[in-house]
């Protein structure tokens, strides 16, 4: 449990962590809050030659309000994301989301870049940008790029990060007022990596019918999964028991959960099956109240 | 005997100042200047030949002092030697220290490295180059004992290590006459007691006296110094283990393991001190499992629902080895399966198997877990199929307090199982009156889609002081207290505190002015240590045999020095007084100096208050107890959420029922762990999956149900001065049991496999649905 000889960087500013970016991305890993990196290093599962420790770069630790979205510097604590009551009003699911991450230890320490670059299906994070629309902000001495969830997320554990780019900032885009939202996952114990998780937004128009539905799965596929169809099929719909168990359904038409000693394949089905039903009655709950 | 009252009440715990201070002493805490460090290589492989080890790269790494393997250890050394339920046949499957042809686990050392640093070992472990050459694997039992298996241990010739059988009454005839017979495969799943602290040593040879050194000894160090001496081919004199604070046994920390060989033979060889911690990934593949145990085992009962016979047949998986345990675990499956009911004819069939997984042990109520689990559900599905309540069930067919003492027909390692006392139905009253059966019965109809809600009842007979004798000594000190010299050893139960009490008790010196001295062997001449729920009831029975001793000698000395008669004094706080006549008194600070060499010797007295005893009892004891669970299940999820709990236990006398109350709480959150998280599973080619604490889930705070305990003394035992039955393992005993007849009253299903786990909870709503 310890892990192989690396080299190790500290660089204080993103100009200079590019820099090292550009000359030793292949060989290096980004250090932020470790929650995930370093335990494979103590298991010797990765063995990079380099770390490049961003926990210094000061200028990556914002939250930000304003021109319709919420900007997140990517070496936020979820602790902090957790905490902050601008992040509450503006995109309440997040606040409820980022409470399921890991336990009170590991949000003091992990950072919402990091968990998002890490990119397992598993997470919660990447679930809620993918539900919200995010965008990911990328940068590299090259230059910088913006990209969605569709893009960024690769499959298990591997985003379309280039060695040579970090992660900067997530812009999440305000959802307009009246917005209904849930977040609800079944892990065996709290704090656990979900068995199965969804994230929804629901608005309805005046006459109590969908006029927006974002759905994104949790443990359903490699990557954090939207259900279009399903999303399609509640548009023009009233939030009833009914219509939620018909999204349901489709929402996991076509989805293969790969399945592990915690839950093999049909079970996972079954629950993601169940939970979005969950998630769907109480975004329905809240956009109706809002509404 | 004397009372002053300080047994039976929850004095604070001595240990508590230097833990919640952090002063405490781990074993990794001791600190020796040019200490070494060891990594021990493990096979990778579930059962391979090992066909070559290549150590230069690694003998040339950076700060590596050492490299050895098998072909380094002593010519002729032995393998590990059981320690108590030994068995003839069984010493074919024992394990040495380090692999020597063929690997039978994956996790089985095969090599350790010695380096200046913890890093530098790691480093250097990963150069050792080990050719394997793999075997095929087996992994459940009732594969292992099948016609063809591969043989984990090819000269005994079969995968059958050892078993036995205890019969009586015409078992095959009851069966085929009976009204109702219950049948099932009942299946217990691995899992273990994985303690807080991981284990470690530190082991040195004494420059000064040439005594090899090992820090780190738990449960059993005087034990474990006669197989380390005798491994090493040294006298017992020259070894010495001292145990530090411990963070936790359950029964698996502190056996004897390849590292507590491996690391004194180190220290010995490289003439420095090495240290070795065991890191989680390690423990939990080298540490000894338990529980594995899969039962055929079937119920026969006549029209009126009284219990005719009891049959199973099982197999504990022991995994690659047999270690020191011998036949512990499913001999007391045998032993104890009976639990607190009569039954005129019983068959139990006893197999110990191998297989290619992490050898097996000891777990808090070993054997008993798995037996309670196994008999309390074959009830529950009888009392379901006659439509009997299941607590009208069991009330049948309890043995009777008139009954004792009684003969259950069963042994433990050929000792005759005999409960000593017991009024088992009246603590069933109590507990369900204390569950408050009835509000819980009301609960249960006021579940709500999809969610369902259950409870569920078991009963248990457990089993204390196994290794019926210990040693104490205890003296008066120079500052007029009492030191208490225990052969008992603390793994975190409070020790201490406990052997305190019953010294303040039989001296009648104060609580605060005693102190405790254990675990030490050269400090402590003797003693059979902390298992088995012993060390109350025979470490203290010692204790409390020896500060009799010493009250008398206090006395007399008192007497002459204050020429009164020894009677018409007694022992009070810091002193010897008079009775009715309090100022006329002597310290015992005084009567230290006044029994000083130089004092006695002259008139021919024994120099220094001291006096020391053995305890030797005629048998265990056997306390009793009944949990009750109420559960509520989400058949969606599959999540089962512990609403309620009670558990009942009668211990005789309870020493301090603060600390009983947490050996029961805590019990029971392991035994929910057992019921519903922890899983040792393994892939198909013999790899620990669950090798970490992401995939091995322990019980929380967050888990573990808040538990009402009710302790009772209605029965103690006539087996020990104190009247006392030990308290360890009641909470862990019927967990699973409880858990899983409450599982099955809220699904109307029959679960007959733990752990519950979400996926087979749904199975099971989904089959009771269709």
């Amino acid at each position: 449990m310890k892990p192989p000889p690396f080299e190790y960087d500290d660089p204080g500013t993103v100009e200079e962590a590019l820099a090292l970016l550009a000359e030793h991305g292949d060989d290096a890993k980004v250090l932020a809050g470790g929650q995930s990196l370093v335990p494979l290093l103590n298991f010797r599962l990765a063995r990079p030659e380099r770390l490049i420790d961003v926990n210094n770069v000061g200028e990556l630790d914002y939250l930000r309000v304003g021109d319709g979205a919420l900007r997140i510097g990517a070496l936020v604590r979820h602790s902090a994301l957790e905490r902050s009551d601008e992040v509450a009003a503006a995109v309440p699911l997040l606040r409820e989301t980022v409470r399921f991450v890991g336990h009170v230890q590991i949000r003091n320490r992990g950072t919402v870049g990091g968990s998002i670059a890490h990119a397992d299906p598993a997470a919660e994070l990447p679930v809620a940008m993918a539900a919200l629309d995010a965008r990911f902000h990328v940068r590299s001495s090259r230059g910088e790029r913006v990209v969605g969830a569709d893009e960024l997320f690769v499959t298990h554990l591997t985003t379309s990060l280039e060695p040579d780019e970090l992660l900067t900032e997530i812009e999440v885009p305000l959802p307009e007022p009246g917005t209904g939202w849930a977040f609800v996952e079944f892990a065996r114990r709290h704090g656990d990596f979900a068995l199965g998780g969804v994230a929804a937004l629901l608005r309805l128009d005046d006459r109590g019918h969908c006029e927006r539905a974002a759905i994104a799965l949790l443990s359903a596929a490699p990557t954090p999964v939207r259900a279009r169809e399903a999303e399609g099929f509640l548009l023009g719909r009233p939030l009833d028991e009914q219509t939620g168990r018909e999204a349901a359904a489709l929402a996991v038409a076509d989805i293969r959960p790969s399945g592990d000693i915690h839950g093999s394949s049909e079970y996972r089905h079954g629950l993601i099956e169940a939970l979005t039903r969950r998630a769907l009655s109480a975004a329905a709950d809240r956009a109706k109240e809002a509404a | 005997m004397a009372r002053n009252g300080v047994i039976g009440s929850s004095v604070p715990r001595k240990e508590d100042e230097s833990l919640l201070r952090g002063t405490a002493l781990f074993v990794d805490d001791v600190a020796r200047s040019g200490t070494l460090h060891a990594c021990i290589v493990r096979s990778p492989f579930a059962h391979a030949k090992v066909a070559s080890i290549e150590t230069a790269a690694a003998e040339g790494a950076p700060g590596v002092e050492a490299v050895l393997t098998a072909r380094d250890l002593p010519p002729g050394l032995r393998p590990i030697p059981m320690r108590m339920f030994t068995s003839g046949p069984l010493n074919d499957y024992l394990q040495h220290p380090l692999a020597r042809d063929v690997v039978r686990y994956s996790g089985e050392p095969v090599a350790v490295v010695v380096a200046e640093s913890r890093y530098a070992a790691e480093d250097a472990a990963d150069l050792v180059e080990v050719e394997y050459e793999p075997l095929p694997v087996v992994l459940r039992p009732d594969d292992a004992v099948a016609p063809g298996a591969p043989l984990v241990h090819e000269r005994p010739g079969s995968n059958r290590a050892g078993g036995f059988t205890i019969e009586w009454g015409d078992v095959d005839r009851v069966f085929a006459e009976a009204a109702l017979v219950v049948e099932e495969r009942i299946e217990c799943g691995r899992h273990a007691a994985v303690p807080l602290e991981t284990r470690g040593l530190v082991a040195e040879v004494d420059r000064l006296t040439g005594v090899l050194t090992v820090f780190g000894a738990a449960k059993i160090p005087h034990v474990n110094r006669r197989i380390l001496a005798s491994l090493l081919e040294l006298p017992e004199e020259r070894v010495r283990l001292v145990e530090l604070h411990v963070g936790g046994g359950f029964g698996a920390r502190g056996e004897f393991y390849p590292e507590d060989f491996l690391v004194p033979f180190c220290a010995l060889r490289l003439e420095r001190p090495v240290a070795w911690t065991e890191d989680r990934s390690e423990h939990l593949r080298a540490c000894n499992h338990s529980r594995e145990q899969v039962h055929d085992a079937a119920l026969a009962l006549d029209a009126d629902g009284r219990f005719l016979a009891l049959r199973d047949r099982f197999l504990n998986n022991t995994g690659g080895y047999v270690r020191t345990h011998g036949l512990v675990v499913p001999g007391m499956t045998a032993a104890l399966l009976p639990g607190p009911y009569r039954w005129p004819a019983y068959r139990c069939e006893v197999n110990q198997v191998v297989t290619n997984k992490t050898p097996a042990g000891t777990y808090r109520a070993p054997g008993r877990y798995e037996a309670n689990f196994v008999r309390e559900r074959l009830i529950d599905i009888a009392a379901h199929r006659l439509g009997v309540d299941p607590v009208e069930l069991r009330l049948r067919n309890l043995i009777d307090r008139s009954e004792m003492p009684y003969a259950t027909g069963t042994h433990t390692d050929g000792h005759p199982v005999v409960y000593d006392s017991g009024d088992y139905s009246r603590l069933v009253g109590l507990t369900l009156e204390r569950f408050d059966r009835t509000r819980w019965l009301a609960w249960k109809e006021e579940a709500v889609a999809p969610r369902r809600r259950g409870i569920g009842i078991a009963l248990f007979v457990e089993k204390s002081g196994i290794g019926r004798w210990d040693y104490a000594r205890v003296e008066i000190t120079s500052d007029g207290g009492a030191r208490v010299f225990s052969g008992g050893a603390s793994v975190g139960q409070g020790l201490e505190t406990v052997l305190a009490q019953i010294c303040a008790e039989g001296l009648g010196v104060e609580y605060e002015r005693i102190s405790v001295v254990h675990g030490d062997t050269a400090v402590v001449p003797d003693g059979m240590g902390a298992f088995g729920s012993r060390a109350t009831t025979l470490g203290g029975s010692a204790v409390f045999r020896s500060a009799a001793r010493l009250r008398e000698r206090v006395l007399e000395l008192a007497s002459e020095h204050l020429e009164i008669a020894a009677s018409d004094l007694i022992v009070r706080g810091d002193r010897v007084v008079a009775r009715g006549a309090e100022s006329r008194s002597v310290t015992l600070a005084e009567l230290h100096e006044l029994s000083r060499p130089a004092r006695v010797l002259d008139r021919g007295g024994e120099p220094f208050l001291s006096e020391h005893d053995y305890f030797l009892s005629e048998d265990m004891t056997f306390p009793y107890g009944v949990h009750c669970a109420a559960v509520e299940v989400d058949t969606e999820t599959g999540e089962v959420e512990l609403s309620g709990y009670t558990v009942g236990y009668d211990i005789g006398r309870a020493i301090n029922p603060v600390l009983v109350d947490g050996q029961i709480v805590g019990g029971v959150a392991q035994g929910v762990g057992g019921a519903l998280y922890e899983e040792l599973t393994y892939d198909e080619e013999g790899q620990l999956v669950a090798g970490s604490f992401m995939d091995y889930l322990l019980p929380t705070a967050g888990e573990a149900p808040p538990v009402d305990v009710l302790v009772t003394e209605d029965a103690p035992t006539p087996r020990n001065p104190l009247g006392a039955k030990g308290a360890g393992e009641g909470g862990a005993a019927a967990a699973g049991a409880a858990i899983a007849n409450a599982v099955a009253d809220a699904l109307g299903a029959e679960p007959t496999r733990l752990p519950l786990t979400p996926e087979r909870i749904v199975e099971l709503a989904r089959g009771a649905a269709g």
